[in-house]
């Protein structure tokens, strides 16, 4: 029952992120670029509902704030408490306040833009690299598990053997050495195409040989064999017959795959190697947490991997929620 | 599969890997506009002659395939080139900082193994205890969290608090410290690479291990053993232990890659000097040898380490051993 509600949860979480993402030209407060100097690295703005005598409003309201400086220099905000800025339907979006106050709902970055509408335009390149890593790598690696293990013989062979080459690479390494060799006037497209590639590249292999023990046991079941007396076809054997016994673990393993596939371009990103700035994604975003002295006073930089991390998170659970949902038969096989 | 013809099949699968990857490496970084030289070219100090010596010297100017020949036969006298930039034999680079990276690779992947093997068998033994549950969470929270990530948070709370070094492998006062101090020097610039390395293999070792250990649970034998009255203890370190052990070991070899990839991915960030590091500047000052040579030397350790979890098996395994049945 609790896995249930967890289940539930992360479904929500993911649906409602991806919604968001989808209409981030809609659901985000702000331009993702808009650069407000004047408030770099605006803590978060909480939403008030008592105000400052202690009576309440209906509608929450926040503090326009005041930039000034702490002995030592640094930039702090302070709330202005008579301007009260009230909740209303922003210009674009469905949140936003009055006039000279901001809602920062996560807070503002070194150049002062909108980490909240930020991170949901980089929703787009980080999710859909993790969307699309791992179904090139899932619909590849299972293309050629199932090849190799439906025909068997030196097919199989020689399948296996180029797979488990993939699989025995140092990915990261390679990584590297990909990208180190890319010149860097490439656009942030071909970019995303090539990390997508590269990560995929990586991937197919551990599902090919998944599939490939599920395929070698399947055909060998009674129904193939109906199947082949009767004399189907073996395309249609194959597609019709054996492989949608394997989808429960396809499903399983895309939904434990896309995180690995969104910590790889953010890896790539942070470093400066991946999504380039005026592209947003979610390692690029994180760039500005690899100082010290940033993080120390503004932690809401952080926000971002917090991001990374739920979806991941969810996503965890999906699968395991998934596996759990499988015929035990099938979970048997899993383990191989 | 007998062992002999396994272990026959793991090493022709190993000469593919190591010839095949260093020409993709070579490949990749011919494919890169310019080489080391580049820099060279731009001072007006140095003649357009002298850098073409340079590259005639290192057959820059060959096409790919010569090049890489011409390193095969280097490598064959187990040369591997000069670092252009560090101006040193590229195995010596790589020699000081192999034993870096085994270091943090080993230290991190012998304290996951060992208490995912114990607390999953735990964990199986006891499935409705909070501490299960716990175990659980950690691990689920581990499995979501990029690795860098975490590096950073912890290097960010060390950096606030004190206590730990952020970041080297050594302490600036290294040379002057006692025997014991220098290993208390060297475990505590370990802890926090070594964590975010080793914390990710838990998680994943734990759960497999529980998963294994909760099926052998429910075999017969263990009832037999009850009704033996073994102490409970026994049946689960001795017996269920034996029989859940299997597939940790040979993912030991399967997860070689990952942890090797993972253990670059944290040099990078805690500035430990091992193979992973050295990549990443090999590879953005267009180093050609040490690249190389680095590809090579992970791939080495990639081979060595599934030699190392086949043998375990055998030796753990006894069915392996006679080559009936057991795990292929």
């Amino acid at each position: 029952m609790k896995r249930g509600f967890l289940f539930g949860v992360a479904i929500l979480f993911l649906g409602g992120l991806t919604l968001a993402t989808a209409f981030a030209d809609r659901v985000a407060p702000y331009d993702p670029n808009l650069e407000n100097r004047a408030q770099a690295l605006h803590p978060p703005t909480p939403l008030h509902f008592w105000d400052e005598k202690g009576e309440f409003h209906k509608r929450p309201f926040v503090y326009a704030t005041q930039m000034g400086y702490e002995a030592n220099m640094l930039r702090t905000y302070s709330q202005v408490l008579k301007k009260k800025c009230f909740l209303r339907r922003g210009r674009h979006a469905p949140l936003g306040v009055q006039a000279p106050g901001k809602l920062y709902i996560l807070g503002t970055d070194s150049r002062g833009r909108d980490i909240f509408s930020r991170i949901l335009y980089g929703a787009r390149t980080s999710l859909s690299i993790g969307i699309l890593g791992a179904f090139v790598s899932v619909a590849f690696g299972f293309l050629v598990g199932a090849l190799a293990g439906y025909f068997g013989g030196w097919i199989d062979h020689l399948l296996m053997r180029v797979a488990e080459f993939f699989i025995m690479m140092p990915a990261l390494y390679l990584l590297l050495a990909l990208r180190g060799a890319l010149p860097p006037t490439l656009d942030s497209f071909q970019v995303y195409l090539l990390i997508v590639l590269i990560l995929s590249a990586i991937g197919w292999g551990g599902v090919a040989r998944v599939i490939r023990g599920m395929v070698l046991s399947l055909r060998e079941r009674d129904f193939v064999l109906a199947a082949r007396v009767l004399g189907r076809r073996t395309p249609e054997i194959l597609f019709r017959h054996i492989l949608p016994h394997t989808y429960g673990y396809l499903a399983v393993i895309v939904s434990i795959s896309i995180p690995g596939y969104i910590f790889g371009e953010s890896f790539l990103s942070v470093l400066g190697l991946g999504i380039q700035e005026p592209a947003i994604s979610w390692g690029n975003l994180l760039t500005e947490s690899l100082s010290y002295s940033v993080v120390r006073f503004h932690p809401w930089v952080l926000f971002p991997g917090l991001f990374i991390f739920l979806t991941a998170f969810c996503l965890n659970i999906i699968g395991d929620a998934l596996k759990a949902s499988q015929s035990p038969e099938d979970k048997l096989k899993e383990n191989v | 599969m007998s062992p002999r013809h396994s272990f026959f099949n793991r090493c022709l699968m190993a000469i593919p890997l190591l010839l095949l990857l260093p020409l993709l490496t070579f490949w990749l970084m011919h494919l890169m506009p310019g080489n080391y030289f580049d820099q060279l070219r731009l001072n007006p100090q140095i003649s357009r002659a002298t850098v073409e010596q340079y590259e005639k010297l290192y057959h820059l100017n060959e096409p790919v395939l010569i090049q890489y020949v011409y390193w095969l036969k280097q490598l064959a006298r187990l040369d591997f080139g000069y670092s252009f930039a560090y101006k040193q034999p590229v195995l010596d680079i790589l020699v000081s900082r192999l034993g870096n990276t085994v270091l943090l690779t080993g230290f991190s992947f012998a304290w996951a193994w060992i208490l995912a093997v114990f607390l999953g068998l735990l964990a199986a033994r006891y499935p409705r205890s909070i501490f299960n549950r716990l175990l659980d969470g950690i691990a689920y929270a581990a499995l979501s969290m990029p690795n860098f990530f975490l590096c950073l948070i912890l290097l960010h709370l060390a950096a606030a608090w004190g206590g730990l070094p952020l970041g080297g492998m050594r302490s600036v006062d290294y040379e002057a410290l006692s025997a014991s101090g220098k290993v208390l020097d060297i475990l505590s610039h370990l802890a926090i690479p070594s964590f975010v390395l080793g914390i990710g293999i838990f998680s994943f070792l734990f759960r497999l291990m529980r998963a294994q250990a909760q099926e052998v649970y429910e075999r017969d034998f263990v009832l037999y053993l009850r009704a033996w009255r073994i102490p409970g203890y026994k049946i689960l370190f001795k017996h269920v232990a034996r029989n859940a052990i299997n597939p940790l070991i040979t993912l030991l070899g399967m997860q070689l890659p990952a942890l090797v990839s993972g253990a670059a991915l944290v040099e990078i960030f805690t500035g430990w000097p091992g193979l992973g590091q050295v990549m990443l500047q090999a590879v953005r000052a267009q180093d050609l040898f040490l690249v190389m040579g680095n590809m090579v030397m992970v791939s080495a350790l990639l081979v060595l380490g599934n030699f190392l979890s086949d043998i375990l098996l055998v030796i753990v395994d006894p069915r392996i051993r006679s080559g009936k049945g057991g795990a292929s």
